[in-house]
């Protein structure tokens, strides 16, 4: 059950507050505020108390979405609730920043209005939901030459018009339905990898987290089916197909999922319903496939002049054909943070198979040979398109009945670092 | 927020809505009731426009209407008289042929929060309830329990009561579950909604149809319905089994809640449920949402409480990553302290060496005092990374080590050597005031080890003059006087110094006082400060206590599922922390041996209804019994084994006489004592000054405990018959209690005590073995099989003190199995 809720910017506005039950003060908004300004860093508690008024927040977006409740109820089911209407937002507005709530409002009032009712939650689901939202969302787009470029000269049909700009699953649920836009499917294949390499070279824990991902902005969607890979095997024991297995270690699927064909022909069948859901997460521990892509060769030494030097090289253990892509930022760079008592390299892009190598020279103030310990761990930040750790690959991707006039599906691989660490 | 303008503002916003123009415009009437709105939620008083937005509220326009009723619900309190006139549209609204707008309108006028208002809603919400679309009945259902919140002293409608209950058949799973919530609240006083048979099965039928949402709530109120059979009890159980391994956190927390609720008495359903709900609390735990990550986490240190093993091979899961928030860094490190064992300990040092020098200092404290914590048991290794430490030269660092090094020789006197070898030098890198209270106790406990005590004591009192902290300045003195019973040469002249300055020049009371006591202390003479100071310099009672014996699920099965797991700091960690509370006192020493000596005289006589066959006839011998002087475990194991074991073990009573010893084996029964937990027994030792030293945890076989006690004689007088020598009235016993399971098995190994695998076995064999043993226990034949073996053996003799203490130690055993009974 909750109380109120509230979504504030990170600097404390006050974006959207709703009262449901009429049982505390609108000052909860502020006693939360000081509460969160009050604790030293960056990262309160997920539950604060006040009197006897409990405060469970979640960050998303760069805010605050805060529910006050009752000591007794579950936290598992308020956070989840929180995410969920987190989802929701970015679903109807696009995207999750404190201009896209402040911009939607009132969107956002009328989807609190349906979603919760006098504290209790009442549905979170958008093929309920789209029946009772009138309010349309404003979406703020800034000007960007990126969109120009997939504009083909003339009209014409360029190669770049194949692949789907960055942006195009960052666009509102809703105005597909008003602006007779395209009708697509996103299918993302996501992974987060969690890895240590102790300082010798060896793994020492390799993690995948993964999820199948369907954003669909079909007005209506008939079933879908989504073929894995024949070979795609659950546990320890299971092997199929001739094949290199494709292994996970636990695999579990949304109430939607039917799997009457999963068994043999390892095809999920669903209707999806508009919005972002997850259909699928697995994971898989410590036994990947594939060696981890990243390998780091760290030398530090004292020189005489007392610097510190941090030699890195960076070998990405990919095949030669595949590459990674970190931010778009021009060139690698460099930059010290001294807050973080850290250095970071930003690495555009790596090619696999390449190598790159860099040297940091660090005046440190008071260097001792015993300061050398406390260099490390280094840790990764990239993120590796078209590649997922654990090899699973999407055959096929069919809609049944097929829908008339155009749509399109598209699917897309990615996998993020999540923490890879190499210590040193 | 004050709002600067904000008067302008809301001029500005009456002056737009009043005005016909924007009035009939609909797309300028709507983006004014935005504007308006938009104010409201920034925080502007915009109630003056409340007369203004009723009037908007007349429209056809659902979506402008929508912003209407926000802006009213929010103000409505503020003016009942003008909120009368809202209703009207409210009702016309119920009348609407479209299922939406009267679902919109029933509840907002719920939503208005006005007592006054409440004749006119009941007989739209009645209408409600009865309504065709869902939608309707939903809201409608919820009003009724908004309205009887709003007037909670008026008596329970029995027939909206009644159609709520039947409405519970409602097909929309939605109406359902409100109905459930809705009673819930109107009920309270009653204890909520009452959950029969019919109701619970049509619940439990109609499960799978509820969304997340819906399901959790049913799972939370079926926890109120007890099954009437255990075949009833089973089906419910097979049919949740789905539930339990839901991909859907809150489903999965709110099922294995009910699973907990519904079987407290099947400890081996428990189990298994709590087997299975292993791995979608893991996956929960690799959550991409970090709070959800956090909410798992804590949850599974409740699990692990009873279930130590739970995780063991999963410790990987529990490792941080470097981008997390802190305070899931600290619960991991909980967690990771709580699986160490012989398999994983090498892998898990090595990562909790890696956070040691995180950049956030409350993380690598934790980590410091984690490796502290697993010390206790694998002490070579964690004292090789906490030196190590200690070379980074970093302050906080240093001061979490040293900190963390107090805390392990308080429990661990066998660190004592490295742990004196490596705090010499680091008085330089110490800045807080906690750190260097932890150097200077070790300092003053170990003077005479570390070999430059007294020059890092002169440098603290040449500098005390510019100390602010008085933690610092109570400690210097105690350590100070410590170190001059030990190395009084070097150090009596500067605890001269150091008491001039406290007494003549010293502003603060409680450390003047401190050294008066001092002062006039060492006037006494100094054996008798010897006495006073040099108490124990460990407590090895604790040192034994490494793994916590697996609590019973209902110590924590209420707070599952609940905000509180999320919120406490683990207890455990806190006391290995810096302020723990042992330590607050600046001097605890002389505790034991001063006042808490206990006097048992003949009053304490033995249950003779349980145990007729077991003590003869003793005579009276008052005695005491001491703490003092501590018995480290190693002495107690030379001791024990010097001793030869009693040979012939055929009559049950059967005493051995050398020439200062004594020997003693008896049988007493007391099969309970061992599903006693292993705390409670401590306790009931301690509280007669009997000293564990160390055992095996509850129901494993064989189950056995070592203790040690000094008896003395109160008035040694009155016991001429007592043939030890007059110098030295008092002896010291040696016992060990031995419950083999088999009345066959006799003859014990004698095991050291101070093996530091006592109590870190596998625990998960434990586990198992335990669970057998609690099942198979029961009615079993009262044999020699249900006796515990006592092995007492004392030096230097004395028949009666050894009979009279067999008495209490009998008298203790039987009070706990009795109240276990």
């Amino acid at each position: 059950m909750i109380s109120q809720l509230f979504i504030l910017s990170s600097k404390g506005d006050h974006l959207i507050y709703k009262d449901f039950r009429g049982e505390a003060g609108i000052d909860v908004v502020s006693v939360f505020y000081e509460k969160v300004t009050a604790l030293p860093g960056d990262q309160p508690p997920v539950v604060m108390s006040h009197k006897d008024l409990h405060y469970v927040h979640i960050r998303q977006g760069g805010l605050y979405w805060v529910a006050t409740t009752t000591q007794d109820s579950s936290p598992f089911t308020i956070i989840e609730f929180l995410n969920r209407l987190a989802a929701l937002v970015k679903d109807y507005c696009g995207s999750l920043s404190e201009k896209s709530v402040q911009m939607n409002f009132a969107l956002i009032y009328e989807l609190l209005d349906e979603v919760v009712d006098y504290g209790y939650v009442q549905t979170t689901s958008s093929d309920v939901l789209k029946n009772f939202i009138q309010t349309e969302a404003v979406s703020s787009k800034p000007f960007s030459l990126f969109d120009l470029s997939n504009v083909g000269l003339f009209g014409a049909e360029t190669q770049q018009s194949k692949v789907a700009p960055s942006s195009a699953a960052t666009r509102p649920i809703q105005s597909s339905r008003e602006q007779g836009g395209k009708s697509q499917i996103f299918v993302d294949v996501i992974e987060r990898l969690s890895v240590v390499i102790g300082s010798n070279g060896v793994v020492m824990k390799a993690d995948v987290e993964g999820e199948i991902r369907v954003k669909c902005y079909m007005p209506s969607c008939s079933e879908m089916r989504i073929g894995l890979n024949e070979e795609f095997s659950i546990g320890k024991s299971q092997l199929r197909g001739y094949g290199a297995a494709v292994r996970v270690d636990e695999c579990s699927f949304h109430q939607a999922v039917r799997l009457d064909e999963f068994d043999n022909h390892r095809i999920l069948r669903l209707c999806p319903s508009q919005g972002e859901q997850t259909v699928m997460q697995y994971q898989l521990s410590d036994d990947l496939p594939t060696p981890p892509p990243f390998r780091l060769f760290p030398t530090i030494e004292r020189d005489n002049g007392g610097r510190l030097l941090i030699y890195l090289k960076l070998r990405c253990d990919l095949p030669p054909k595949s590459f990674s892509q970190e931010l778009s930022s021009p060139e690698q760079s460099c930059e010290l943070k001294p807050q973080n008592r850290s250095v970071v390299w930003t690495v555009p892009r790596c090619t696999g198979g390449t190598q790159l190598s860099a040297v940091f020279k660090l005046e440190v103030p008071g260097l001792s040979s015993a300061s050398m310990l406390e260099v490390g761990p280094v840790g990764l930040t990239f993120e590796l398109p078209k590649v997922t750790a654990t090899g699973l690959q999407i055959r096929f991707l069919r809609l049944s009945p097929v829908q008339p006039g155009p749509s399109q599906r598209w699917v897309r691989y990615v996998t993020h670092s999540d923490s890879y660490i190499v210590r040193i | 927020m004050p709002y600067l303008g904000s008067e302008d503002t809301v001029r500005e916003l009456r002056r737009a809505l009043t005005n016909p123009n924007v009035q009939s415009d609909l797309l300028r009437y709507r983006n004014t009731i935005l504007k308006v709105i938009r104010a409201m939620s920034q925080g502007v008083d915009v109630s003056s426009l409340f007369s203004e937005m009723v009037k908007a509220c007349a429209t056809v326009d659902v979506v402008q209407k929508k912003l209407v009723y926000v802006f009213l619900c929010s103000y409505a309190t503020l003016n009942p008289e003008l909120s009368l006139l809202v209703i009207n549209t409210l009702r016309k609204d119920c009348q609407d042929p479209n299922p939406m707008v009267r679902s919109l309108a029933l509840r907002n006028m719920t939503n208005l929060r006005l007592p006054s208002l409440v004749e006119y809603v009941e007989q739209p919400l009645t209408a409600g309830l009865r309504d065709r679309a869902a939608c309707v009945r939903r809201v409608a259902v919820l009003g009724w329990a908004k309205l009887y919140n709003l007037q909670t002293h008026s008596d329970i409608d029995a027939a909206v009561v009644n159609e709520l209950y039947s409405l519970l058949r409602d097909t929309d799973p939605v109406v359902m579950v409100n109905c459930l919530r809705a009673l819930d609240e109107i009920l309270k006083e009653e204890g909520g909604v009452a959950i029969n048979k019919p109701i619970a099965h049509h619940l439990l039928n109609r499960l799978k149809e509820c969304d997340i949402w819906g399901q959790c709530e049913v799972l939370r109120i079926l926890q109120r319905y007890r099954p009437q059979s255990e075949d009833e009890l089973f089906d419910i159980l097979s049919l949740l089994d789905a539930s339990l391994v839901s991909p859907h956190p809150p489903v999965m927390a709110a099922t294995l809640s009910l699973f907990l609720s519904l079987c407290p008495a099947l400890p081996t359903v428990t189990l298994a449920a709590l087997e299975r709900v292993r791995a979608p609390l893991l996956a929960t735990c690799g959550s991409a949402s970090r709070e959800m990550m956090f909410a798992a986490i804590c949850h599974i240190q409740l699990l692990l409480r009873s279930l130590p093993g739970l995780m063991g091979a999963h410790y990987k899961r529990f490792f941080c990553g470097y981008a997390e928030p802190a305070y899931i860094k600290q619960r991991k490190m909980q967690v990771l302290m709580e699986l160490v064992n012989d398999d994983n300990v090498a892998m898990i040092l090595d990562e909790l060496k890696g956070y040691c020098t995180d950049v956030n200092t409350d993380t690598s404290q934790a980590a410091i005092s984690a490796i502290g914590r697993i010390g206790r048991s694998y002490s070579d290794r964690c004292l090789e990374i906490l030196t190590g430490l200690l070379g980074l030269k970093q302050d906080h660092i240093t001061s979490a080590v040293v900190q963390t090094m107090r805390d392990l020789v308080w429990v661990c006197p066998q660190c004592s050597d490295t742990v004196c070898l490596a705090v010499e030098g680091c008085e330089e890198t110490l800045q807080d005031s906690q750190g260097r209270q932890a150097l200077l106790w070790l300092l003053g406990v170990y003077g005479e080890r570390v070999s430059s005590a007294p020059y890092t004591l002169e440098v603290f009192i040449d500098g005390v003059r510019s100390e602010t902290s008085l933690g610092v300045k109570m400690e210097l003195l105690t350590a100070t006087v410590r170190v001059l019973l030990c190395r009084p040469a070097e150090t009596q002249d500067m605890l001269g110094r150091l008491l001039h300055y406290c007494i003549e020049e010293e502003t603060n009371m409680s450390v003047r006082d401190q050294a008066l006591l001092y002062y006039r202390l060492l006037h006494c003479g100094i054996e008798e400060t010897r006495k006073v100071l040099q108490g124990r310099r460990s407590d090895p009672s604790l040192g034994v206590l490494i793994g916590r014996p697996a609590e019973p699920v209902g110590q924590w099965a209420c707070s599952f599922n609940t905000l509180a797991p999320l919120k406490q700091v683990a207890v455990e960690t806190e006391s290995t922390s810096r302020g723990s509370p042992e330590h607050v006192t600046f001097d605890r020493k002389p505790n034991t041996d001063l006042s808490d000596t206990l006097n048992c005289g003949q009053d304490e006589t033995v249950h003779s209804g349980s145990d007729p066959d077991v003590l003869p006839p003793s005579p009276v011998v008052p005695l005491s019994l001491s703490l003092s002087p501590a018995l480290s475990p190693a002495e107690f194991e030379r001791l024990w084994l010097q001793r030869p074991h009693v040979l012939s073990e055929q009559d049950s009573v059967k005493t051995e006489e050398e020439e200062d010893y004594l020997c003693m084996e008896e049988r007493v029964r007391c099969p309970e004592i061992l599903h006693c937990s292993t705390q409670s027994l401590q306790a009931a030792m301690q509280l007669v000054n009997i000293q564990m030293l160390a055992f095996t945890s509850p129901h494993k076989l064989p189950w056995r405990v070592y203790l040690y006690t000094h008896t003395q004689h109160a008035n040694p007088a009155d016991t001429p018959s007592s043939s030890s020598s007059s110098s030295s009235s008092s002896t010291l016993i040696l016992g060990e209690l031995l419950y083999s399971g088999e009345g066959n098995q006799r003859s014990a190994i004698n095991r050291g005590p101070g093996d530091g695998d006592v109590a870190v076995k596998s625990r998960e064999d434990e586990q198992t073995e335990g669970e057998e043993e609690a099942a198979a226990d029961g009615p079993r034949p009262q044999g020699e099989q249900d006796e515990v073996k006592v092995t007492l053996k004392q030096q230097p003799r004395d028949g009666k003190a050894l009979k009279a203490f067999l008495s209490i130690l009998t008298t203790v055993l039987h009070t706990l199995s009795s109240e276990r009974a």
